[in-house]
């Protein structure tokens, strides 16, 4: 007799239906939002508020994966994940998500207050229902609008420590929504089979590498500027201003030779891929680094 | 009227598991235990603090 798949899943199963990887950005740019926020929340509350911000964005991972099965199968780069490779059935991941969905935003509730878990739901629903859903089988232009679940983490902590969503919290939205494009859009260059096997309308696969490589550096010039925007809006010192504009400079330069890049070398667009996680990581620490030395010195 | 005996449904085989299954179930109930644990504590410390700071305003 044959068992059900699921008994052979193990709780590193159930970690990864999380996406670690991707909740270990949302808990650091979530942190600096709290770190940003002015006010104060006691440590322990502060501790739960983040918990529920990575269980919250974890939880749209899971649902993501639950939803996207099918096409997770077709690629290499997900064909791993637990649902397709049939260690965890697609139903239980779905109740899995589900569950942790509605307990990450009550959890936040209960820590912080009523916006930053209403933000967290919001979050969870656009990134579940708008991304995964609907656009990301709809439109070349699915990571760009959502990019703004991914975005959402700092706001949500800023909002659970100061209880507001003011200017500079959608300052850092805007860093990072400006950032998702030339990031993913560096990954499908190089990943374009995975996506056009899927039938996921990705840029390169519509509009072609050329139009998606013109894209990426139109957007990294944005960014450049976008990375300056908490230095002219007085949130923050000229040292994170000469910060931002190195990490744009070279952000820029990658995203040029991307550009000039011959059609079949795809070692520019790996580079800039990985240095856009670099560039995202190395301005929010700047940020963090700047705003404790102002609470500590 | 037919015999209760006759009427009830077989019970269905349960699949046996291998040790290993086994082995990953009991990892999944450790798990799942131990998440419950942390999530009443943290239920309870979370609400002492906040109605603490309710009591102090």
């Amino acid at each position: 007799m044959q068992t059900d798949s699921s008994t052979l899943a193990g709780p590193q199963d159930y970690f990864a239906l999380l996406k670690p990887r991707v909740m270990s950005l949302v808990i650091f740019t979530a942190f600096v939002g709290m770190i940003a926020a002015p006010g104060t929340l006691h440590p322990l509350l502060g501790t739960v508020a983040l918990l529920s911000i990575a269980v919250g964005a974890g939880a749209s991972g899971a649902l993501n994966m639950w939803w996207d099965a099918d096409i997770d199968a077709i690629m290499t780069r997900t064909a791993k994940r637990p649902i397709p490779s049939g260690r965890v059935p697609r139903a239980e991941a779905a109740a899995f998500g589900g569950f942790l969905s509605v307990l990450s935003v009550a959890l936040l509730a209960l820590a912080s207050n009523y916006l930053a878990a209403g933000l967290l739901a919001f979050t969870i629903f656009f990134y579940v229902v708008v991304y995964s859903m609907w656009l990301k089988r709809l439109t070349p232009q699915n990571i760009v609008i959502g990019g703004a679940a991914g975005a959402l983490p700092p706001v949500v902590g800023w909002a659970a420590v100061s209880g507001a969503a003011p200017l500079e919290a959608w300052v850092l939205f805007a860093i990072i929504f400006l950032w998702t494009p030339p990031h993913f859009w560096a990954l499908a260059l190089y990943k374009r089979g995975d996506y056009e096997r899927a039938g996921i309308p990705m840029m390169p696969v519509v509009k072609g590498e050329a139009s998606t490589r013109r894209q990426i550096f139109a957007y990294a010039l944005i960014l450049a500027a976008a990375g300056a925007a908490p230095f002219l809006i007085g949130m923050t010192s000229a040292y994170y201003l000469v910060m931002a504009v190195a990490l744009g400079a070279v952000f820029i330069w990658l995203s040029w030779k991307v550009l000039r890049a011959d059609q079949e070398d795809h070692s520019p667009a790996k580079k800039l891929f990985g240095f856009s996680i670099f560039y995202l990581f190395a301005l929010f620490a700047t940020i963090l680094v700047e705003r404790l030395v102002i609470l500590y010195a | 009227m037919p015999d209760a005996q006759e009427t009830k449904a077989p019970a269905p085989k349960l699949a046996a598991l291998s040790p290993d299954e086994k082995k990953q179930r009991d990892r999944r109930n450790l798990a799942i235990a131990f998440s419950l644990g942390v999530f009443i504590v943290l239920v309870f410390a979370v609400t002492i603090l906040r109605l603490g700071s309710a009591g102090a305003q």
